[in-house]
């Protein structure tokens, strides 16, 4: 292996004057910009100052974070990839993960919230969405007026997406939608909902297309509230089409090719559920990191023993590896290079480090952190619904399999 | 000291620089806000070993009352027109403070930013301001907090208003445009509030009870961090001799930083609820307090 000096003084070697920019891409910078640290800056203190306080109280209680949120849309944190046209913040995929990261270390659910909003519920319309779309819905999502959802999952579709069972029959100018969904984050807050329904079932994952559904539209009901392990801020709900008539403007690309735009709308979403673990993972050793060095037990702050030395050293390299792959993944994005398997990976190594870092918080804090007035409870909680949702731990190894065995 | 100070003045009256001028007035208001980087005290630990800050690692944050200071700028300038410009010294990494008010809602930013300016006390960080002021020329108020978190002094924008020959109002808690061109500053004393009737241009501190300053805006991340929205200017951007700049010309020295005692020490009243209850009348009676 050579080091990116050797590399350089080769090129330098072999280039004559006027290839300097060879040389310079030799080199990797793993330096943020300017921007990518102001919404950093941006995000923490928000975060910090607007859901800590409030974080385990929304957690115990279920409350949706209504107030938060409503603060959130004027300052573009609801269109934060979308251009600035529709009323987004124009920010790029890695502010956007930097954002996430922040909101979820003070608030997880705030940040399932803000991600699934703008990743599934806002971003599917401006990547697919024709112009009368994109000026009929962004504004209003991107400013916050409005709340995006997006729902695929169905009792008998989780892993298995083509097979989900809701139809949606053409009639005259309009669908018909009939079916139930599952498990749909903001379902009982949301004011449009991307549904994914099947138009020739016979066709399969091919068959699949996907409509904005409107809140409010006579046959869409809300279901019942889901009472969860972790998350718990936010809404999940089951959503239900009774012969719900949606008109046929509101088909989101083409008919039949919903399946595919709806995966690849939760590839990105997998950075900014990546990126949420991060901030949950962060959280659980910061606390770790505080509370060890607070509380003394044999006469010695608890950071001073080897045995929690090791899974602190443990916490820190998994969570700055986790970065790595969730930067790497939205500089993919960024870059307008394929990213799929990067997405998984980043996904499944974020939100098992959430889960590893978070179980061994809890081990630390002793009987403390089976209490609910410590954060590392929370997180340990969050931490799990992180590694189930947008996509298990399984599913992440399979695509990252079919990405690798070819 | 005063001959210092009277040095300072001549130079500033001698300048090619023009002060601002005071006929031209309200149709827009054109704000000044100073801001000063300062570490985020919350975040200081000491050295127990040297008794020292430890500076490294922490985060820095506009000085809060600064923040209050541009959050009234904006506020006025949302209610009646114009600018806000945010003038900060300080090194390099001071533009990060500056990039934060842009992202509040000013306008522009300059950043007063070279090694001849280092070290400067109150007094030649005024002048430098001041000087910057100056160049900028075109305000009708300049907006300051009252001090700054890391040194308290308080002492930096009354001495502008004394460069600058402004008429200034401290301690500001409120704040209230008038036709015509002048401004009600309702002042924040320690057992009761005054108000002030000001003509612009004028010098206002504030403090941190005069509003609750509005989060930065990631719509505005882009344009702050653009390039062409901060200005950075140096001695020679200012024509200012190296001889009245900096720790070379500041008249004050800082001898010793220490944290005080705490004299006032608490007092365990024994006895059982009554017995404390009695003892505890008796002595706020003896202290005139009740």
């Amino acid at each position: 292996m050579y080091s990116v000096h050797e590399i350089c003084r080769e090129r330098s070697r072999q280039f004559p004057k006027g290839f300097s920019h060879f040389i310079k891409r030799a080199s990797m910078d793993f330096e943020l910009t300017r921007q990518q640290k102001l919404a950093r800056k941006i995000a923490r203190e928000f975060a910090e100052r607007e859901l800590a306080p409030h974080a385990q109280q929304w957690d115990e209680e279920m409350t949706f974070p209504s107030e938060a949120l409503k603060k959130m849309g004027p300052l573009g944190f609801m269109g934060i990839s979308i251009p600035k046209q529709y009323e987004g913040a124009g920010l790029d995929g890695i502010s956007y993960v930097l954002i996430i990261e922040e909101l979820a270390r003070c608030c997880a659910s705030t940040a399932i919230i803000v991600s699934v909003h703008n990743s599934v519920g806002a971003y599917p319309i401006y990547a697919l969405g024709n112009e009368q779309q994109k000026q009929k819905y962004l504004p209003d999502l991107c400013s916050g007026r409005k709340l995006g959802a997006f729902a695929l999952t169905e009792p008998n579709a989780g892993s298995d997406p083509a097979s989900l069972e809701t139809m949606a029959e053409p009639c005259g100018d309009h669908f018909l939608l009939n079916g139930v969904k599952t498990f749909i984050t903001s379902g009982s807050t949301c004011d449009t909902v991307i549904v994914m329904a099947a138009t020739k079932r016979e066709k399969k994952s091919r068959g699949i297309t996907a409509f904005i559904v409107e809140r409010g539209t006579p046959g869409f009901s809300v279901g019942a509230k889901e009472n969860k392990l972790g998350i718990r801020a936010s809404d999940t709900c089951e959503l239900i089409f009774e012969n719900c008539r949606i008109p046929a403007e509101n088909v989101l690309g083409e008919v039949g090719a919903g399946l595919t735009a709806a995966l690849g709308a939760l590839t990105f979403g997998r950075v900014g559920v990546g990126a949420q673990a991060l901030g949950v993972a962060r959280c659980a050793m910061e606390e770790c990191v505080r509370y060890s060095q607070e509380r003394k037990q044999f006469g010695k702050p608890l950071a001073s023993f080897q045995a929690l030395q090791w899974m602190i050293a443990d916490m820190a390299t998994q969570i700055e590896a986790a970065r790595m792959l969730i930067f790497k993944a939205a500089w993919l994005k960024d870059n307008g290079k394929p990213f799929a398997a990067e997405a998984s990976m980043a996904k499944l190594y974020a939100s098992e480090t959430a889960m590893n870092t978070a179980t061994k918080a809890v081990q630390i804090h002793g009987g403390y952190g089976c209490m609910k007035d410590y954060k590392v409870e929370r997180c340990f909680r969050d931490a799990k619904v992180i590694e189930i949702y947008e996509g298990t731990s399984e599913i992440q190894r399979l695509i990252i399999a079919r990405n690798t065995i070819k | 000291m005063s001959t210092i100070f009277q040095d300072l003045v001549d130079t500033l009256r001698k300048s090619t620089l023009h002060f601002a001028d005071t006929k031209k007035l309200m149709n827009t208001l054109n704000i000044i806000v100073t801001i000063k980087q300062v570490p985020d005290t919350a975040e200081v630990r000491i050295d127990p070993k040297t008794n020292s800050l430890m500076r490294e690692g922490v985060p820095s944050i506009i000085n809060p009352e600064d923040r209050n200071a541009l959050e009234a700028a904006l506020a006025l300038r949302e209610a009646h027109d114009g600018t806000v410009t945010a003038l900060s010294m300080g090194p390099p990494q001071a533009r990060d403070a500056l990039e934060e008010a842009l992202c509040m809602g000013a306008d522009l930013a300059v950043l007063l930013s070279d090694r001849a300016f280092a070290g400067a006390d109150t007094l030649i960080t005024a002048f430098t301001l001041s000087r910057a002021i100056m160049k900028i020329a075109k305000y009708d108020l300049i907006l300051c907090g009252r001090q700054a978190i890391d040194g308290d002094t308080a002492q930096v924008g009354p001495q502008i208003a004394g460069f600058l020959d402004l008429p200034q109002v401290t301690y500001a808690e409120g704040l209230e445009l008038k036709k015509g061109g002048s401004l009600i500053v309702q002042r924040g004393l320690e057992d009761s509030n005054q108000w002030v009737q000001v003509k612009l241009p004028a010098l206002i501190t504030v403090t941190g009870r005069i509003n609750h300053p509005r989060y930065p805006n990631l719509y505005n991340v882009a344009d702050s961090c653009d390039d062409a929205k901060i200005k950075i200017w140096t001695a020679k951007d200012l024509q200012l001799p190296q001889a009245m700049l900096g720790l070379g010309a500041s008249p004050t020295t800082v001898k010793k930083i220490f944290e005080p005692d705490r004299k006032m020490k608490g007092e365990m009243i024994p006895g059982d609820e009554r017995q404390m209850a009695e003892a505890l009348i008796t002595k706020l009676k003896e202290m005139h307090v009740i």
